[in-house]
């Protein structure tokens, strides 16, 4: 099994075969799954998070708590009407990260990627990319894969807990994961997905979990939307044949490293940054006094 | 290597908001659960670290509770486990602890009923992904991804190679295997995960060998 990056990009080379390749026959041999089970098995993720975009831009999505909802929507109907300034990949790819992230928060059905709190970046990227590229189904399976292996060394190499390592180990590993399959998808090289990881990893350094109310809302829907739209400029910058000075192991890293001395007020306790201003506070005394009156 | 599987990280399908807080959580009871081979009537939970702090706004309490009830992470009953545990006479009191544990995400089960108790300590690593690290004092290690089995016995010479003739004799391998003990010569507790189902007449042969006092098995 590949330990690091290095190795995962040495297999494709080695054998020929792009990055989602090897991560299906590591999952037939670690699992002893056949082929047609693995894909199989991200087709079934793959209609529940197409079904959670769908929700969260068509519906009227609320969380119990009131804090998000609709944002999504409001997004995709203003990229709609023509006036984005971002240009509309980027931009459908923030509006389908938030709809995913505001339908997780109303306790709806989603599939976590790497975790339910940064479940949107992965399939927000995927399914504006969908529209641009008009990928195969299998294509869109294997772009499931490869954010998953990239996944899978971050997670044995470093964190994908943001109370381990703040949210830089949440929504920065799903920005690299998104950013590294959306290489792949646009045909880019396994290096270049690489590069990707690295470059979208490293603007999310230091990144601290500081949930409001403890509630995976606020900030939490919004980072989801700055993260695809780093997905989707780190992949640009890659299939460019930008490459990043630090490579992409040095930065996972360096990101589990920056998890360690990071306090503990900033890992998921919600009881520093964004969580401890006046408004944080005030948002939280306001919602459980709320749940108080009603049970 | 902790994780090893994609589906660890593309997945697992859930009801949100969070994945070590509200699916890791269902997972830790759901796996309390089969440990305790059955439902509770009466469960003491004490949360710790991240979990005490936050419970309440990740659904940390009803995903337990979900768990203990036997819902998976994607059952949509999750919701109501309050108003579902009550229908079904299962009594839970949650304790915010402010002993800091070594993982921020852990939790202690106490689960009872009429004759039997069961005490537990669940963490929650990251992505929906747990572990049952204490079982009745005995630390140990168990993720409920291979089926396992659970053996009590007296801490003696040859229990081990017994254990390990009755499943070679059937054609069952090991994949890792941990022996803990409170005290010398005391009770002990193995815990095998294995590659293939532990089948009833295996589970017998076990139970009648010296020194044994208890086999469970889990499968997830």
């Amino acid at each position: 099994m590949f330990r690091n990056v290095a190795e995962l990009i040495e297999l494709t080379n080695r054998d020929g075969i792009s990055i989602s390749e090897v991560m299906i026959q590591q999952e037939i041999e670690v699992t002893g799954r056949s082929r047609e089970a693995v894909l199989t098995d991200m087709d079934e993720k793959l209609t529940i998070m197409e079904e959670a975009v769908r929700r969260g831009i068509e519906e009227d999505v609320k969380s119990v708590s009131g804090l998000t909802g609709g944002d999504g929507k409001k997004l995709e109907k203003y990229i709609e009407n023509g006036n984005g300034l971002s240009g509309d990949t980027l931009l459908r790819a923030v509006s389908r990260a938030m709809a995913t992230n505001e339908v997780n928060a109303a306790m709806g059905m989603i599939c976590a990627t790497p975790t339910a709190g940064s479940a949107g970046v992965v399939p927000g990227t995927l399914f504006s990319l969908k529209d641009k590229l008009n990928p195969t189904r299998e294509a869109m399976q294997r772009y499931l894969l490869t954010s998953g292996a990239f996944g899978l060394v971050v997670a044995n190499n470093a964190s994908i807990s943001g109370a381990a390592g703040g949210c830089q180990a949440e929504v920065g590993s799903a920005a690299g994961m998104a950013a590294a399959a959306a290489v792949e998808l646009a045909g880019g090289t396994p290096k270049q997905s690489a590069e990707a990881m690295a470059m979208a990893l490293k603007n999310m350094l230091g990144l601290v979990c500081d949930p409001v109310a403890g509630l995976v809302e606020v900030p939490c829907v919004k980072r989801n939307a700055a993260g695809a739209s780093i997905a989707m400029v780190a992949a640009d910058m890659a299939l460019a044949g930008i490459e990043s000075r630090i490579p992409c192991d040095e930065v996972i890293d360096a990101m589990y490293r920056i998890g360690e001395s990071m306090s503990e007020t900033l890992k998921e306790t919600a009881l520093g940054g964004l969580a401890a201003t006046p408004t944080g506070k005030a948002l939280e005394s306001q919602i459980f006094d709320l749940s108080a009156e009603r049970t | 290597m902790k994780y090893r599987s994609v589906t660890e990280i593309i997945g697992p399908i859930m009801v949100g908001p969070s994945s070590s807080h509200t699916a890791g959580a269902a997972r830790i009871g759901r796996l309390a659960r089969l440990l305790f081979d059955g439902q509770p009537k009466r469960v003491n939970i004490h949360l710790y670290g991240s979990f005490a702090k936050t419970y309440k706004g990740h659904g940390t309490d009803v995903a337990l509770i979900g768990g203990l009830l036997d819902f998976d992470t994607f059952d949509e009953r999750i919701r109501d486990a309050k108003e579902h545990a009550s229908n079904a006479n299962m009594r839970v009191r949650f304790h915010e602890e402010e002993a800091i544990p070594d993982h921020p995400n852990t939790v202690k089960l106490r689960l009872e009923s009429d004759d039997s108790a069961m005490e537990l300590v669940g963490i929650s690593i990251g992505g929906g992904k747990i572990e049952i690290i204490e079982l009745n004092g005995f630390a140990l290690q168990l993720t409920g991804h291979h089926p396992a089995l659970l053996i009590v016995h007296q801490d003696r010479y040859g229990v081990i190679a017994n254990v390990a003739n009755v499943l070679a004799l059937h054609k069952v391998n090991i994949g890792h295997m941990k022996v803990s003990r409170k005290e010398k010569g005391r009770e002990a507790l193995m815990v095998i995960e294995v590659d293939q189902t532990v089948t009833d007449e295996i589970m017998t042969s076990l139970e009648k060998l010296e020194h044994v006092d208890q086999v469970a098995k889990l499968h997830e």
